[in-house]
């Protein structure tokens, strides 16, 4: 069964692939997906009988508890034969439907393929969860197969509104099986229907299950969504909203009813539902004058019927019901697929304008005819067994109550009428001759726009003769049924097979009344279409939908104008101050405070803190950027020290350097920005502002101290050492610790700096931030020299870029000194981190103080012969890096970033040992680089050059930049 | 585990500052805010992680005697981190400055144009609802045999005209900039 699904899986991914060669003939294959099921289903046919199941079950996830539990049986496979037998059949209409050339083909094909998949796996799912997935599968794709290429407002309206719809339902659904998974102690729906547990829980569930059900089977109040789904093409109204999904809550409800029909509250909620169901769609397809829109509306009237007969819970109704859901499949299919027809070959579906179609599509009329007559109960066909059935069954029992069974019984017949009325319409409408109605001139062209091809034919011709075949057949569809009906309970005196004659008995007079009803209201169509515009119902479920949604649009239009009026300061504001008021009262109010406090680790911490304060406090004061930034930098070496004090010699480190680029970062900017910072706030904001930092400062400082107090678990890190010793095999803790033991963490944070870097370019360079840099070669005021070395007599390689009052001989000397000193240090830094301070983080930062050395010492073009690569190359080799050395340690045989050790002896090098953590590392150190590469290059170099080049703006004339 | 008194002083010291700083509209402001608040944190989640040890290398020191690696860790990428989002902000700040010669933050339109739309007609067109089909090129991929005949035929009506009637005055939204004028063009 599995095997079945990946098909569909497989054939839905393809499909778009295969549609660009062959057009729509790829419907052809496809078809033959569905048409497997069918045949692989057929297969396991004996088993059932016999009374056997098919099983299978995969783990999905284990620790939750999750499998794919995959069960035919009697039920299963009479839906599962109906949904990939007319799934199959549809396809193949839909190789003549679409249109030639027709762009969107392939998503459709997909669309059509996947949702067959999703379908059967419903009717096959036997865990609740799993159902549940199948079940929104099919939703999801009921949308975007109704909402088509989403060009037009109907489409989009009507899908999202089945959307909402079904997927609110769902949700109730979901909820539902939860609890009936809790109270069964079991998520398979096997175990639910024969052990649905007891109390109050049970009925909740069930009716929330039930809520689910109704809204996809468009039961009222929330039938509206299938005719308004109308709007997608109309093989997707044959098979998802005749045959196939439209299907899924009555499966549901057969699927449950064996074990929760006589929960309280089922049988009122689905009777009275599906009866009023019945009754209202029959009574609203007679107004139509849309054939598909009347097949719509004919449809949720069956659904009622079927929802009926399926919800009684005894077994006579359940096995007519499932007699009524193949019949249903088959005709109503036939139906939708011809009007498709219909359409395709006369240019309109409005049966005020069709004339004489009948003569000029023989066979399509007599398949329709057929189909039609199976809707209307005539014998011989499948429908007349059906309704045949469930009339005896509700005379002599079918429900626990008498006179409920009656009442149903009178529901069901008027029913009946109304549907041998709409049917005659129908049939009327689309193919007899009809003299042309005086306010509507405009009659359907005599000459047929296409003539259909017999396969455009063959799928509603099948059907519709399975139908025919299957009345007078229907005693070998019986011992199938059977197998369902042996489930529920008997009300009925004895069962009664299925059978096209049973003799002249009550029922047959039922479908005789049926049959004169409906005619005679045929007969008298004016009359009653005119007493139909009178009392037109002022309540509306489709007005109040969107009435609904319209006050819900509203209401949120209404709260986001009076909360969010624009001002980021005032919404961060809030923020911090809804932190203190309750978290803050919490801190206050709840914690238990440490009895003993020390005044300081060592004295030193204590200066350190009054020089880190002091700076804080000066910055908040400043209003000079560039001072401002260094007293914040101040704080920031101040945060060094402290880290030295406290045991961290890699943060004192990384503080170190990272403090200084920054510093380098705020005086490439600054220097393009006004000396000071304009006062834009008035007092009152500036009270308000120091209330609520003094508060939020007060509050982290308490929660710093309650913290540590409230720590009484054992630290994880405790078996940091060892581990990091003997299976990371390396010394410096903290170093193991980033590229091994929580290598994906830094694997995460090396991508955060990619996306910074990528983003400090593309905000500085506007249209290309790929390439290296302009080399010196061929710039203003530089002779032509040689790349990467100094040329005879001059200290750097491009320092004579550079005007002459902005050169500084001894920074040259001293670059040209230091620098590869500081890049063999700052790899020397790579290697070592493993077992002393350093590492990647470090090294690379090193590296990057070294580039921004020769960029201070000779300019831009310095910079390009220091570092001659584009840096997204070496931030993309990086992670890169990091990234395969994960996959390399899962192909290992280890975890992924799991680190592999190898060691061997070479000759001249003696034992070597590497660690695969290196070449993390190594990512990482390019990483970094290549992040303070791009700070310099574009907020150094370009910046520079849009200063020299005079570049005021950086858009081309035609170019629209938002502000 | 007594705590001292100097760290949460300087937590909260710098987490004054940096909220301070961070209210401000000027956007140099808030990135220096931004700054104090992440060096606060660091403080924090290192003084979380318990008293002063020695530095975590084996060899050097014994485990007991280790300052707790585990925050020494997360401290360290923060850090790094830190410097990637400021770099980023200063190009924003470089970019605001080079388009609107401001560094300000601005008040956002996106919220004033919601505050507005409450105030607006209850009857006015919501751009959701423009149907490209409605837009002067016919686009009906599904073809025409699927148009309800309740749609009626194709109008091509004056959409962004509408449009532009309906939301007089808030500045005009994705739907084509300057939607008025470009009709009249």
């Amino acid at each position: 069964m599995i095997v079945l699904l990946l098909l569909h899986l497989g054939a839905a991914l393809v499909a778009p692939a295969l549609a660009r060669w062959w057009g729509r003939q790829v419907f052809l294959p496809l078809a033959l997906v569905p048409a497997a099921g069918f045949a692989w289903s057929m297969t396991r046919l004996p088993t059932v009988l016999d009374g056997g199941e098919v099983r299978e079950t995969v783990p999905w996830v284990p620790t939750l508890d999750l499998a794919v539990v995959l069960r035919l049986d009697a039920l299963g496979l009479t839906f599962a034969a109906l949904v990939t037998g007319v799934g199959a059949l549809v396809l193949l209409y839909c190789a003549r439907y679409v249109e030639a050339g027709d762009p969107g083909t392939g998503r459709f094909a997909a669309q059509m393929t996947a949702f067959a998949g999703s379908m059967l796996g419903l009717v096959l799912a036997d865990d609740v969860y799993l159902l549940y997935v199948f079940w929104e599968l099919t939703t999801v794709f009921s949308f975007l197969l109704i909402g088509g290429s989403g060009a037009r407002v109907a489409g989009r309206r009507a899908a999202g509104q089945a959307l909402v719809l079904t997927t609110a339902g769902g949700l109730a659904m979901l909820a539902g099986l939860v609890v009936l998974a809790r109270t069964s102690g079991s998520t398979l729906l096997s175990e639910i229907v024969s052990d649905p547990g007891e109390g109050r829980l049970v009925v909740v569930g069930t009716l929330l299950v039930l809520v689910g059900a109704l809204t996809k089977s468009a039961m009222v109040p929330f039938h509206f969504w299938l005719p308004a789904a109308m709007q997608a093409p109309t093989p997707v109204s044959a098979y998802l909203h005749a045959a196939a999904m439209v299907k899924a809550g009555v499966y549901l409800v057969a699927r449950l009813a064996p074990g929760l029909a006589d929960v309280p509250g089922w049988r009122p909620t689905v009777l009275g539902l599906g009866l009023l169901t019945m009754l209202v769609g029959g009574y609203r397809a007679l107004r139509q004058n849309d054939l598909k829109l009347l097949l719509a509306f004919g449809t949720v009237s069956q659904l009622g019927f079927l929802m009926v007969l399926v919800g009684g819970g005894g077994a006579e109704l359940g096995k007519a019901g499932l007699a009524m859901v193949l019949a249903h499949g088959l005709f109503k299919s036939t139906l939708f697929l011809s009007v498709g027809v219909v359409d395709h070959a006369a240019g309109t579906r409005d049966l005020r304008r069709l004339s004489g179609l009948g003569r000029r599509l023989p066979v399509l009329a007599g398949a329709a005819v057929l189909a039609a007559a199976s809707m209307a109960g005539l014998p011989p066909l499948l429908g007349f067994v059906g309704k045949e059935a469930a009339f005896t069954a509700l005379l002599e029992g079918g429900v626990p109550d008498r006179a409920a069974a009656l009442a149903v019984l009178a529901g069901l017949v008027l029913g009946s009428v109304l549907t041998v009325a709409y049917t005659v319409r129908f049939v009327w409408g689309a193919f007899a001759r009809t003299p042309e109605p005086p306010d509507l001139p405009e009659q359907a062209p005599a000459e047929l726009e296409h003539r259909p091809g017999p396969l455009f034919l063959a799928a509603p011709t099948v059907l519709a003769l399975v139908g025919l075949a299957a009345g007078p057949l229907s005693p070998l569809l019986d011992p199938l049924l059977a197998r369902y009906a042996e489930e529920l309970p008997l009300y009925a005196p004895e069962t009664e097979k299925l059978a096209l004659w049973h003799g002249l008995q009550p029922a047959l007079a039922l479908s005789a009344v049926t049959l004169l009803g409906g005619a005679a209201l045929f007969a008298v169509r004016g009359r009653v279409s005119r007493a139909q515009r009178r009392l037109k119902s002022p309540l509306s479920a489709n007005a109040g939908y969107w009435n609904l949604l319209q006050a819900l649009d509203r209401l949120a239009v209404l709260v986001t104008g009076t909360t969010q009026r624009g001002s980021l300061p005032a919404y961060l504001g809030t923020i911090l101050a809804t932190v203190l008021a309750i978290p803050g009262v919490v801190l206050v109010t709840r914690v238990e405070w440490p009895g003993q406090w020390r005044a300081w680790d060592s004295p030193i911490q204590a200066v350190v803190a009054v020089a880190v304060l002091a700076a804080a406090a000066t910055a908040v004061r400043l209003r000079q950027r560039l001072a401002a930034a260094l007293v914040v930098g101040i704080t920031g070496y101040g945060l060094a020290v402290l880290f030295v004090l406290q045991g961290a010699p890699d943060l004192a480190l990384t503080q170190f350097l990272i403090e200084s680029i920054t510093l380098v970062a705020f005086v490439l900017v600054l220097r393009k920005l006004p000396l000071s910072i304009v006062e834009r706030h008035n007092r009152i904001e500036k009270v308000g502002r120091t209330v609520v930092a003094v508060g939020a400062g007060l509050f982290m400082g308490l929660a710093s101290a309650a913290a540590l107090s409230a720590r009484t678990a054992a630290p994880v890190s405790e078996e940091y050492p060892a581990l990091a010793y003997e299976v990371g095999e390396g010394e410096n803790v903290v170093n193991v610790t980033l590229v091994d033991i929580r290598a994906w963490d830094t694997f995460g944070e090396i991508s955060v700096l990619v996306v910074a870097a990528t983003g400090v370019a593309s905000l500085v360079f506007l249209r290309r931030r790929t390439g290296a840099l302009a080399r010196a070669r061929g710039a203003a005021g530089g002779d032509a020299v040689r790349a990467r070395r100094a040329p005879r007599g001059r200290w750097l390689s491009a320092g004579g870029t550079l005007q002459p009052q902005r050169r500084s001989v001894v920074l040259e000397v001293v670059t040209r000194l230091l620098f590869h000193t500081v890049v063999v240090f700052s790899v020397f830094l790579l290697f070592s981190g493993h077992n002393s301070p350093g590492g990647g983080f470090a090294g690379g930062l090193v590296a990057g103080l070294a580039l921004v050395l020769r960029y201070f010492a000779g300019g831009r073009y310095e910079l390009a012969e220091a570092a001659p690569v584009d840096p997204g190359v070496l931030l993309g080799l990086g992670l890169l890096l990091a990234g395969g050395t994960g996959a390399v340690g899962l192909a290992l045989g280890g975890q992924v970033l799991e680190t592999a050790v190898f060691e061997a002896t070479v000759p001249v090098l003696g034992d070597v040992k590497l660690v695969t953590a290196l070449f993390f590392d190594i990512g990482v150190y390019l990483v970094v680089v290549g992040l303070v590469l791009d700070v310099l290059r574009s907020l150094g170099a370009e910046l520079d050059r849009q200063e020299e080049e005079n570049d005021p703006i950086e858009a081309a004339p035609d170019e629209v930049i938002l502000r | 585990m007594t705590p001292t008194v100097v760290l949460p002083v300087v937590i909260g010291g710098l987490y004054a500052a940096g909220a301070y700083l961070l209210l401000d509209r000027s956007l140099t402001r808030v990135l220096l805010g931004f700054l104090l608040l992440g060096n606060a944190t660091n403080v924090l989640v290192l003084s979380a992680g318990g008293p002063a040890g020695l530095a975590p290398i084996v060899g050097y020191a014994e485990p007991e005697e280790m300052g707790d690696p585990l925050p020494q860790a997360l401290v360290l990428t923060a850090i790094v981190i830190t410097f990637g989002v400021s770099a980023f902000v200063l190009a924003v700040i470089h970019r605001s400055w080079r388009l609107v010669r401001q560094e300000v933050i601005a008040v956002d339109e996106e919220d004033r144009r919601v505050a507005d739309r409450s105030k607006a007609r209850a009857d006015a067109l919501d751009p959701d609802d423009i149907d490209p089909g409605d837009l002067p090129v016919e686009d009906s991929v599904l073809g025409a045999e699927d148009r309800p005949p309740d749609l009626g035929p194709p109008t091509g009506s004056d959409v962004e005209g509408r449009l532009a009637r309906d939301h007089a005055g808030s500045a005009s939204d994705d739907i084509g900039l300057p939607a008025a004028r470009r009709r009249r063009r």
